[in-house]
């Protein structure tokens, strides 16, 4: 590979889409792999034999999995630009906590959602609004979970803003109406070029992957 | 100058409380222990933790921590003697790696494997043992995975260092065995090592309560 900075991931994956928020927050020029999940590249093997998930960060030759642990690795590089973890370490630890909280909350209730129906996505459905509910009661009054500027928890959270419409029409729900303040801070982050160009269309999300998915699983 | 306030909520029993203990002792911070009950738990923790309501605690001062990964690198961060992790970037993102596969991964199969149901517990051990095999390589002969002390992961890996053998013993089920032997080696010094060894609950204390709770399948039949 010729370019010093490259990113393993999956079009539609949040977590991948962190990595593309952190990368394009630092200015970071990076050459960016599609992956076949169903067919794994040998590159993505080699990276990530523990997991052989995406995302992988390689960094002059040396990779880094997990979103999380990618972003902070981000973070503690180029220090120059965007700071997305605070420098006072209470609030590093609040943000590491919150981060963590969306990674075993967020993903798992979401995906239960899309993934099943009748009771089990009712039971799903109420659990994903709790969760936002409670990061929203987190959220306050600030423009960013980073207070004036994007910052760590922000990056966590804002890639599942691609699945929402896809969570509401599973869900038969508008996010708007349960959790106004996460969707006018998603819209607020959207305005920012590091999050419009690296999240995807959430139509998309819903249409060409969760729907023919669920058909395809016998569940609509 | 004021004195600085330290307080640990924690259950003598739990692996996460005995994590933070061993930062703390390692960079020679006093703190208070306040034991906790499980079933009838402190309002001060309820008030802490009122989201999660879990025991393991941490307060500096106003800061109220919970998750012991989180505490752990809030105390490398505020008292800097004697590192748990390095300043190298990639090494914190590799160590920050190793520390989620043995939560995430390695302890779930464990756990399954020596208490689960029956009949799972075949494809659990296998598991279990596929995942310590990649810990075993991991370790590539060094007696700590921090290298050359006790760092980071080899804290978070205390629940395989101790609590394994301490439930091994119980359930009369060996799955950390010497075909593990960079394992064994780490184990072995670890729960030999001075500063480790004040931070372990006794023994005996902890295989008659795990043999209660989970060694009756054998006890009966």
């Amino acid at each position: 590979m010729t370019k010093v900075v490259v990113l393993l991931d999956f079009w539609l994956s949040p977590f991948g889409m962190r990595v593309r928020v952190a990368l394009a927050e630092k200015g970071v020029e990076y050459e960016y792999r599609e992956e076949d999940l169903g067919n794994k590249s040998q590159l993505l093997l080699q990276m990530n034999p523990v997991h052989k998930k995406i995302p992988v960060l390689i960094h002059n030759g040396k990779p880094i999995c997990e979103s999380l642990v990618i972003v902070q690795y981000i973070d503690e590089t180029w220090k120059n630009k965007a700071p997305l973890l605070p420098s006072d370490p209470y609030q590093r630890a609040e943000a590491r906590f919150w981060g963590d909280y969306i990674d075993k909350q967020i993903y798992s209730c979401g995906r239960r959602l899309w993934t099943t129906k009748g009771e089990e996505q009712e039971a799903a459905k109420k659990e994903l609004i709790e969760c936002f509910k409670v990061l929203e009661e987190h959220l306050g009054d600030r423009t960013y979970f980073g207070g004036d500027n994007l910052g760590f928890v922000d990056v966590a959270l804002i890639p599942f803003y691609s699945w929402f419409y896809a969570f509401e029409t599973c869900g038969n729900f508008k996010m708007e109406e349960w959790c106004p303040k996460i969707v006018s801070w998603a819209k607020t982050c959207m305005q920012r070029e590091s999050v419009s160009k690296s999240l995807v269309d959430p139509l998309k999300v819903c249409h060409d992957f969760v729907l023919p998915r669920r058909k395809t699983l016998g569940l609509d | 100058m004021s004195k600085e306030e330290v307080k640990l909520h924690g259950f003598w029993r739990s692996p996460y409380s005995r994590r933070v203990e061993l930062a703390l002792k390692i960079k020679g911070v006093e703190y208070e222990y306040i034991e906790e009950d499980l079933i009838n738990k402190s309002p001060e923790l309820l008030k802490y933790n009122p989201i999660h309501k879990k025991v393991l605690v941490f307060i500096h001062n106003e800061n109220v921590i919970i998750e012991s990964q989180v505490i752990l690198e809030y105390i490398d961060e505020t008292w800097k003697q004697n590192p748990i992790m390095s300043q190298d970037p990639y090494e914190r993102a590799m160590a920050r790696f190793w520390a989620n596969f043995v939560d995430q991964k390695c302890l779930p199969s464990l756990r399954k494997a020596l208490w689960g149901p029956e009949t799972e517990q075949e494809k659990a051990t296998e598991e279990a043992k596929e995942n310590l095999k990649i810990l075993e390589k991991e370790l590539q002969g060094n007696n700590t995975f921090g290298g050359e002390r006790i760092g980071f992961v080899d804290i978070v890996a205390n629940v395989i260092a101790y609590w394994v053998s301490v439930y091994e013993e119980a359930v009369e089920k060996k799955i950390l065995t010497e075909e593990f032997p960079a394992l064994c080696n780490w184990r072995n010094e670890y729960v030999n090592n001075s500063i480790i060894k004040e931070t372990l609950p006794p023994r005996e204390k902890s295989i008659a309560h795990a043999r209660a709770k989970y060694g009756t399948s054998k006890a009966s039949s």
